[in-house]
C-alpha cells in the first residue's frame, strides 16, 4: 500500500520519537448517538504515541469528529475506554474536565477567535482564564505569536487578518500552554490550498517540538503531501491505519 | 488580577442589558420590601402579644344585688384558684373613677353615667391568658356573677387582622419573588448568550467552571443586594410616612417600630435576595452553559 514519499512541499521526513509512550489510546470504543440507526464508532481501537502526527480521514459522518469530541471529554463512549496520557477519560468526573483540557490544544475550521480582541488579547485571554498572570502573558504571548509567524501583527483584530492569519492566531492560542496534544478538526477547511500548506508547515513545526498532533481532515492534497500516519474511518470502523499514508 | 477581571465582567454584564437589569432590581426590591414588611409584622405581633397578654385581664362583673356573702365566697374561691395569678377587687366608686379616666374626652358620656350604675367587679390576671375558657366555665353560674368579659377575645381579633396583613405581605413577597426570579433567569440567559463566544473559548482552553460562572452569578447577587438596599430604603420611608406619620394616632395600640427593628430586617432581606438570585443564576447556567 505504501507509496514512496514525493517530498511534497519539503516538510522533511517525519520525526521518529526515540522513546515510545502512548498518549492516546482508544480501546474497543463504540458510540451510538441517541436516535441514530447505526453507531458513529463501532469497536474502534487505535493508539497514538507521543510525538506522532496522525491524520484521521474519511467521509462526512464517518465518526472522525466523534473521536475528537471523545478526546476532549465532550462525548462519552457507550462501550470501551478512552485513555489520554494514561488517564481514563471515560471515568473522569466532569469537574475535572477543565484541568484536563489544559493539556490539550484545539484548532477548528472556524478559528473560534473573539472578534473584539486583538491577536495578542485572544492568546492572552486563553492564559488569563486559566489563572496565569498578565506578566506571564506579556512574556509568553509575543513569543508564541512570533513562532506562528505573526510577529508585528499582535495588535490586529481578527477582521483585519486573513483567514490563514486568523488560523495562526488560533494555533498560537492552542499552543501557548505547551499542550501534550494538539487536536485539529479540519483546520484547513476554510483556507485556500496555499494558505493550507502554510498552516500545515506550522503544525509540522509544532509537532517537531514533541507535541502529538491529531488532525481530522478531508483535504487529500495535504494528506498526500505530508506523508504521515493515516487512519481512515468509514461508517464508524477503522478501514486503514498506515504509517506513511496517502489519502488513497 | 482574576478578581479584577470578574468584577469588571459583572459591571459590564449589568450595564449591557440595563433596562432588564433595572426591571430585575425593581421587582427584587418590591419583593424584598414585602418580605421585610412581613418580617417586621411578625416581630410586631410577637412583641404586642407579649406586651398585651402580660396586662390582660379577665373581668368578672357582679350582679347589682350581689350579697356580701356571695362576694366573699367568690373572692376566696378566686384567690385559691391555681389558674389565677392575681385578683383585684374593684368596687363601684373605683369603677366609676376608671370610667372617668377612660372617657375623659367624652363629657356627654360621663354625665350620662352615674357612679352607682357601674357594677363592681373582680379583675383577674391569669397564669396563662389562654386558659380563659376554663375560668369562664367555672364561674359563669356562680351566684352573684353577672358577666365574665375576657379582653383577650378582643385582642385576638386585632391579632387576627395583623396576622392576615402579615400573610398578605408574605404572599405578595412570594409572588413578586417568582417574577423577580424569572427576570433574573432571563437576564442571565441574555448575558450568557451575549458572552457565548468567550464562554466557548474558556471551556475550550480549560478555564475552571467557577471562573466561567462567577461573573454571571455575581451579576445576580449584585442585583439582589441592590434590590435589598432599595427595600431597606422603602421600609425606612414606610416608618417615616406611616408609623411616624399617618398612623401615629395608633401609637398606643401598636408597639412602636424602632430603627433597630428595621435594621434587623436588612440582613434577612439581603441574605434572601442575594442567595436566591445566586441560586437562580447558577441553575440557569447549568441549562444554558452546560459547563
Amino acid at each position: 500500500m505504501t507509496r514512496p514519499a514525493l517530498g511534497g512541499v519539503g516538510l522533511g521526513s517525519p520525526v521518529t520519537p526515540r522513546r515510545l509512550t502512548t498518549v492516546i489510546q482508544l480501546e474497543q470504543v463504540t458510540k451510538t448517538y441517541p436516535k441514530a440507526s447505526r453507531p458513529s464508532l463501532d469497536n474502534v481501537s487505535v493508539s497514538i504515541e507521543k510525538g506522532e502526527f496522525v491524520f484521521f480521514i474519511g467521509p462526512s459522518g464517518s465518526g472522525k469528529s466523534t473521536i475528537i469530541k471523545m478526546l476532549l471529554h465532550e462525548v462519552a463512549p457507550n462501550k470501551g475506554r478512552v485513555l489520554v496520557n494514561s488517564k481514563d477519560v471515560t471515568a473522569m468526573r466532569s469537574w475535572k474536565r477543565p484541568h484536563f483540557r489544559r493539556s490539550i490544544g484545539c484548532v477548528f475550521q472556524d478559528f473560534r477567535l473573539l472578534p473584539n480582541r486583538t491577536a495578542y488579547e485572544n492568546v492572552a485571554f486563553a492564559l488569563e482564564v486559566i489563572g496565569k498572570t498578565k506578566a506571564v502573558a506579556r512574556r509568553v504571548v509575543p513569543e508564541v505569536l512570533e513562532l506562528v509567524g505573526l510577529g508585528g501583527k499582535e495588535h490586529r483584530y481578527p477582521h483585519e487578518l486573513s483567514g490563514g492569519e486568523q488560523q495562526r492566531v488560533a494555533v498560537a492560542r492552542a499552543f501557548v500552554n505547551r499542550p501534550l496534544i494538539l487536536l485539529a478538526d479540519e483546520p484547513t477547511g476554510n483556507l485556500d490550498p496555499d494558505t493550507s500548506i502554510e498552516i500545515m508547515r506550522l503544525l509540522d513545526r509544532i509537532n517537531r517540538t514533541g507535541t502529538t498532533v491529531v488532525m481530522v481532515t478531508h483535504d487529500s492534497n495535504i494528506v498526500n503531501q505530508m506523508r504521515r500516519r493515516v487512519v481512515e474511518i468509514e461508517s464508524g470502523r477503522i478501514v486503514r491505519d498506515q504509517a506513511r499514508g496517502v489519502y488513497g | 488580577m482574576r478578581l479584577k477581571y470578574v468584577l469588571s465582567e459583572v459591571l459590564v454584564g449589568l450595564w449591557r442589558n440595563v433596562t432588564m437589569t433595572i426591571a430585575m432590581i425593581i421587582t427584587l426590591a418590591v419583593s424584598l420590601t414585602m418580605l421585610g414588611a412581613s418580617g417586621l409584622m411578625y416581630r410586631q405581633v410577637g412583641d404586642m402579644k407579649d406586651l398585651y397578654y402580660k396586662n390582660i385581664e379577665v373581668s368578672i362583673f357582679l350582679d347589682t344585688q350581689v350579697s356580701d356573702q356571695q362576694r366573699t365566697d367568690l373572692d376566696a374561691k378566686l384567690k385559691s384558684d391555681p389558674l389565677v395569678r392575681e385578683v383585684t377587687y374593684v368596687n363601684k366608686d373605683e369603677a366609676y373613677k376608671r370610667f372617668q379616666e377612660m372617657f375623659q374626652d367624652a363629657p356627654d358620656l360621663l354625665s350620662a353615667v352615674k357612679a352607682d350604675s357601674l357594677p363592681e367587679s373582680f379583675r383577674l390576671k391569669l397564669v396563662n391568658p389562654e386558659q380563659y375558657k376554663n375560668i369562664y366555665d367555672q364561674y359563669k353560674d356562680t351566684a352573684g356573677v353577672d358577666e365574665i368579659v375576657d379582653q383577650s377575645r378582643l385582642l385576638d381579633k386585632i391579632f387576627n387582622v395583623l396576622t392576615a396583613i402579615q400573610n398578605i405581605a408574605l404572599a405578595a413577597a412570594i409572588v413578586m419573588a417568582v417574577a423577580a426570579l424569572l427576570l433574573v433567569a432571563n437576564t442571565i440567559q441574555v448575558a450568557a448568550y451575549s458572552k457565548r463566544r468567550e464562554v466557548a473559548v474558556m471551556k475550550l482552553v480549560g478555564a475552571s467552571n467557577w471562573f466561567i460562572q462567577a461573573p454571571f452569578v455575581l451579576e445576580a447577587v449584585v442585583a439582589g443586594l441592590i434590590g435589598s438596599l432599595l427595600g431597606l430604603v422603602a421600609l425606612i420611608a414606610a416608618k417615616y410616612l406611616l408609623f411616624d406619620g399617618s398612623l401615629k394616632a395608633l401609637q398606643g395600640l401598636l408597639s412602636p417600630v424602632t430603627w433597630s427593628d428595621i435594621l434587623f430586617m436588612f440582613p434577612l432581606m439581603a441574605g434572601v435576595g442575594g442567595l436566591i438570585s445566586a441560586a437562580t443564576a447558577w441553575i440557569t447556567l447549568r441549562f444554558y452553559l452546560r459547563v
